[in-house]
């Protein structure tokens, strides 16, 4: 019955998936184009190094490469609490804290390497669970608002760790607000020469296809995505929905946490975070890109790694600052989210595929 | 302790906790009037953000307070518009609009102030322009009390004045009972003939104009010039205070009153001995607390009615 020409609504509707993702990013990037040729004086220079940079050196693509880790992480803990449609914002802080963590046990104890990193490792994640945790537990409990109480525990977390940074990590030599700074046998060790890129980007990776396993190939997943999609389906069908939403929030946390404990191992000497690091918001960003799978998740991380280490470029080298870019991923999120963007589209494409699939028929 | 004791018990403590709870009361009534209409608006952090800096510009461009603050409201409404397209007509979740617009905002801004001032920081370089304070006539003169309630930013005496504008609003116009409806079922709203895409509209519209004020209240009376990040989570604890507030305009006040004079304790508690992070802290602790009070509340009064799941 089927040959090349037709295909079913569901093949159709996974392509124009993609290319509704793409015209999105199309769209933000002519946006981003206006606003650069509207702040600087010479736009193509900016423009220039803000698309070709990243690739010109190896020490700018290894820049895309670091900032690649974190975001993967980000993503992921998002992915994962997304999935369970809780809006729990706290990864953020979750990963601040799994960067306070690791700082903690580096420099606190003495142990032999390896086994410490990775003891600080998941120090940091479960610091990432314990923030977590808490806007879930008084959603299923109270049902309180998980988006409200995420948001305020991120600045909890961000004046908690800032505490015990000048009260109990903080070395009076450095000569800036920093930890004393982290053994050997703590950190992660540099892979590719002349960058910075550590060991984390195994673990990150690795973490990915831990993370999609456990979604779409256990049973704890699969409960996870049915509990987002239909709370009401899955409650008649016997899923423990209250701890499925707990369940979901603890990767998260343990994702969002270890990822900020890979952050500081890898990338500094010292804990030095007096603000939040950003990564859990971007982590939504790239999620929505990714369509919260972790499948597609170092996909969107790299693009908007990429992005990112572009404009900060093209801000060293020219006129234009780069929070540009927060102007493009606004753009990109709204679009993709946008369920109804190019809808008729795809509506007319379906309706030319059934009709030519009936005269085959006929 | 009696120095605690001393500090809240005075009439400058009062003072700054209505200078305080302005932008949180502005904030939760754009919050109270779209969730009465059944829409979450969590962008108002980024309204705000960015009708403080339109606010600012704007008023240095044209040297007048004045239109600054016009073209802070047009801001918000704009971007009142863009959360009502983005949500009503291309269906994306509100709660992602809102998250985009924030993270748009925190960088957008310093975008835009980075090209227009060349700094990154503040926008000490324009000549911005306040909004300006009043004092009120009689009560003015009346010992204490005139120095709590007097001498106030316009913007301030606008943001009390708003409290009964939306009440009227909510309660007394056609428009209002539409909301509540709107908000109530709009599945019944739609059947007899309300036209739900319009009302969501509308509210994300007001929403925009009262967070943006409350914006140009933190550029333009607040402090006289913008700094990055200045709203500090200022739109996310409005989210809290209109919980709190059981939806009512009036309970709004005063779950506002109760942040705003948490702000000022955690302003004025930085001269004592504790931790300065821990005072810090007092808003956004409070904040949770309310909400759950909030909701085992609202759970409890559910259950009474029997329409609990």
């Amino acid at each position: 019955m089927k040959n090349k020409q037709s295909y079913s609504s569901k093949t159709i509707e996974n392509r124009f998936e993609i290319f509704r993702v793409i015209v999105a990013i199309g769209i933000s990037l002519l946006v981003a184009l206006l606003l650069i040729m509207f702040a600087s004086k010479q736009p193509l220079n900016a423009l220039k190094w803000f698309l070709a940079g990243p690739i010109m050196t190896m020490r700018n693509f290894g820049n895309v490469l670091e900032l690649f880790i974190p975001l993967t992480f980000g993503g992921l803990s998002i992915a994962v609490m997304f999935q369970c449609n809780q809006f729990n914002m706290a990864a953020e802080g979750s990963f601040f804290l799994g960067g306070l963590g690791a700082a903690m046990i580096a420099v606190g104890v003495k142990m032999p390497s390896v086994i410490h990193a990775v003891v600080a490792l998941l120090a940091g994640a479960l610091f990432g669970v314990v923030l977590c945790l808490i806007p879930a537990i008084l959603k299923v409990k109270w049902k309180a608002n998980e988006v409200v109480s995420s948001l305020m525990l991120n600045y909890i977390a961000l004046f908690f760790g800032s505490y015990i940074l000048q009260y109990m990590l903080m070395d009076p030599d450095a000569g800036y607000i920093a930890s004393h700074s982290f053994p050997k046998s703590a950190r992660l060790a540099v892979i590719i020469p002349k960058t910075g890129v550590h060991m984390g980007i195994f673990i990150a990776i690795v973490m990915v296809v831990l993370t999609y396993l456990f979604l779409y190939r256990t049973k704890w997943g699969y409960a996870i995505r049915i509990t987002g999609q239909n709370e009401n389906f899955a409650k008649y069908s016997g899923i423990g929905v209250g701890s499925t939403i707990i369940l979901s929030q603890i990767a998260g946390g343990a994702l969002a946490g270890m990822g900020g404990a890979t952050q500081v191992l890898g990338m500094y000497t010292r804990f030095s975070w007096v603000s939040l690091p950003g990564y859990g918001f971007d982590g939504i960003i790239i999620s929505i890109l990714a369509k919260n799978n972790p499948k597609f998740i170092p996909l969107a991380a790299f693009f908007l790694a990429y992005l990112r280490v572009g404009a900060d470029i093209m801000s060293r080298r020219s006129d234009v600052a780069p929070e540009v870019v927060s102007i493009i991923q606004a753009i990109i999120v709204v679009l993709i989210a946008g369920k109804m963007f190019l809808d008729t589209y795809k509506h007319k494409m379906i309706v030319k595929n059934s009709q030519r699939q009936v005269k085959e028929e006929a | 302790m009696n120095a605690v004791m001393a500090t809240i018990f005075s009439a400058s403590f009062l003072f700054s906790v209505i200078r305080l709870t302005t932008p949180i009361l502005l904030a939760a009534l754009a919050a109270l009037i779209t969730d009465r209409a059944g829409v979450m608006n969590i962008g108002l952090e980024g309204i705000m953000l960015c009708s403080a800096l339109a606010g600012v510009v704007a008023s240095a461009a044209f040297h007048s307070a004045f239109l600054g603050l016009i073209f802070a409201i047009i801001t918000g409404v704009v971007f009142g518009l863009i959360m009502a397209y983005s949500a009503l007509n291309l269906k994306a979740d509100i709660i992602l609009v809102g998250i985009a617009i924030n993270l748009m905002a925190s960088g957008g801004t310093i975008f835009v102030l980075y090209s227009i001032c060349g700094d990154k920081g503040n926008s000490t370089s324009l000549k911005s322009l306040t909004m300006p304070s009043i004092n009120i006539p009689v009560i003015g003169n009346i010992p204490v009390l005139g120095s709590i309630l007097s001498g106030h930013n316009l913007l301030t005496y606008i943001a009390f004045l708003s409290v009964f504008l939306i009440w009227l609003l909510l309660y007394k116009t056609p428009l209002g009972l539409r909301i509540r409806v709107v908000g109530e079922n709009p599945n019944a709203a739609e059947s007899v003939g309300i036209n739900v895409r319009k009302i969501q509209y509308i509210v994300l519209i007001i929403s925009g104009v009262l967070a943006s004020i409350g914006g140009a209240y933190m550029s333009m009376g607040y402090m006289d010039k913008f700094s990055r990040d200045m709203v500090a989570g200022r739109g996310f604890i409005a989210l809290a205070a209109e919980a709190l507030g059981t939806g009512t305009p009036v309970g709004i006040m005063g779950s506002s009153l109760i942040f705003g004079a948490a702000d000022a304790l955690a302003t004025n508690l930085q001269v004592l001995n504790i931790p300065v992070q821990f005072v810090q802290m007092i808003p956004y602790a409070l904040t949770i607390v309310g909400l759950i009070v909030y909701s085992v509340m609202r759970n409890r009064k559910e259950k009474k009615i029997g329409i609990s799941k």
